[in-house]
């Protein structure tokens, strides 16, 4: 059963690839204060074809966005930068990354549709739970691996297509493994969720499982 | 020495630090990482987890030192450490970090110390054995060889 989903997601994935023209690189800026996290998640990134910025502060994110509020704003040849997605950590000093999301999604529309997944080593179900409801896509727990990252490629990639597709997606999957009650936290993505991450990592458990077992 | 001895003697020694609990998947994971376009990745991260390591050692030892202590940064530069730590899979030195964040939660100064000292051995076995690692990976290298896969179940 296992098998037979990783190989309709990986041909999907080969399809999605091949029906964009060119601007087939996702480009992901990566927030972390950690210099090991932050070499980590580039490779992790690049590794998966992505284009990757990464920066060490919320602040450095904003500046890169053109969000800083410096007055120098964004429309001036903003041709820019453009960002499918961001990846922050959560604890960080100065600004945290739950505060880099609430800010985000509190900007005009081009910058709130941006997808903001929460990194954290802390396992914190209200945690979780506020990052989610404050429109995070999703919440990974560290150290983050490839499998999470191939995940989330996909999801958004999905998305780049059509949305409508993604909802269909959305509905088709909803009946996979995931508990009824997760359903109403989770964000989507959550329910196009591989099999249980112990077939791929047995040593780490997904957010998924784990907050599984807290229930 | 031959390859193919270098490569069975990397192995059994990449089996033993699991086997002690000095690592864990998440090493395994970083070395998935590595490839031709980035030989020299896994030794890039372990070299800036050296760096880091050595950087928050220092500002801990001065942390506990101080007359009045002020338990929320120790637990500040333990939770980094205990991070960056968990991302190489250097699981004792993440394990120790868990048990000195208890006792910064406890206010307990002496147990704080003690823990201190705790992590900054755990930090040199892992050190070391790392370096024996990444030293018998770049024989193999330098003699024609390639690093095998593992798996760890």
């Amino acid at each position: 059963m296992a098998a037979a989903g990783e190989i309709f997601r990986s041909n999907l994935t080969e399809l999605l690839e091949e029906s964009h023209s060119g601007d087939n690189e996702l480009h992901v800026l990566a927030v972390d204060d950690s210099l090991v996290d932050r070499k980590v998640i580039e490779r992790l990134l690049k590794i998966s074809s992505c284009k990757v910025t990464v920066v060490e502060s919320a602040r450095r994110a904003l500046q890169f966005l053109g969000l800083d509020g410096d007055g120098e704003n964004s429309d001036i040849g903003f041709d820019g930068v453009k960002v499918n997605l961001i990846m922050t950590d959560y604890s960080m000093p100065g600004m945290t990354g739950y505060e880099l999301l609430k800010k985000i999604k509190q900007e005009s529309s081009v910058f709130r549709e941006i997808p903001v997944v929460i990194m954290s080593s802390e396992n914190v179900l209200t945690r979780i739970d506020r990052c989610l409801e404050e429109g995070a896509e999703d919440f990974l727990l560290k150290p983050v691996k490839l499998s999470d990252v191939r995940r989330l490629k996909e999801f958004i990639m999905r998305g780049e297509v059509k949305d409508g597709e993604k909802n269909s997606l959305k509905r088709r999957r909803s009946s996979d493994d995931c508990s009824p009650s997760l359903s109403t936290t989770f964000s989507p993505m959550r329910h196009l969720c591989d099999p249980p991450s112990s077939l791929f990592s047995p040593l780490s458990p997904s957010t998924l499982s784990s907050k599984k077992s807290r229930l | 020495m031959e390859v193919g001895q270098m490569q069975r003697q990397w192995m059994g020694y990449m089996k033993s630090l699991f086997m002690e609990g000095f690592l864990d998947g998440q090493f395994l994971q970083l070395q998935q990482l590595q490839d031709e376009n980035n030989p020299e990745f896994v030794v890039e991260v372990v070299s800036l987890f050296f760096e880091d390591s050595e950087r928050i050692l220092k500002d801990l030892s001065f942390a506990v030192d101080q007359q009045s202590v002020d338990f929320k940064k120790i637990d500040a530069h333990v939770h980094q450490f205990k991070g960056s730590s968990a991302s190489i899979g250097a699981q004792r030195v993440k394990n120790a970090c868990i048990a000195f964040r208890n006792f910064c939660e406890e206010q307990n100064i002496d147990a704080c110390r003690s823990c201190l000292q705790q992590v900054k051995q755990e930090y040199i076995h892992v050190k070391n054995k790392l370096e024996t690692l990444l030293r018998l990976e770049q024989q193999i290298v330098a003699a024609g060889g390639s690093i095998p896969m593992m798996e760890w179940n």
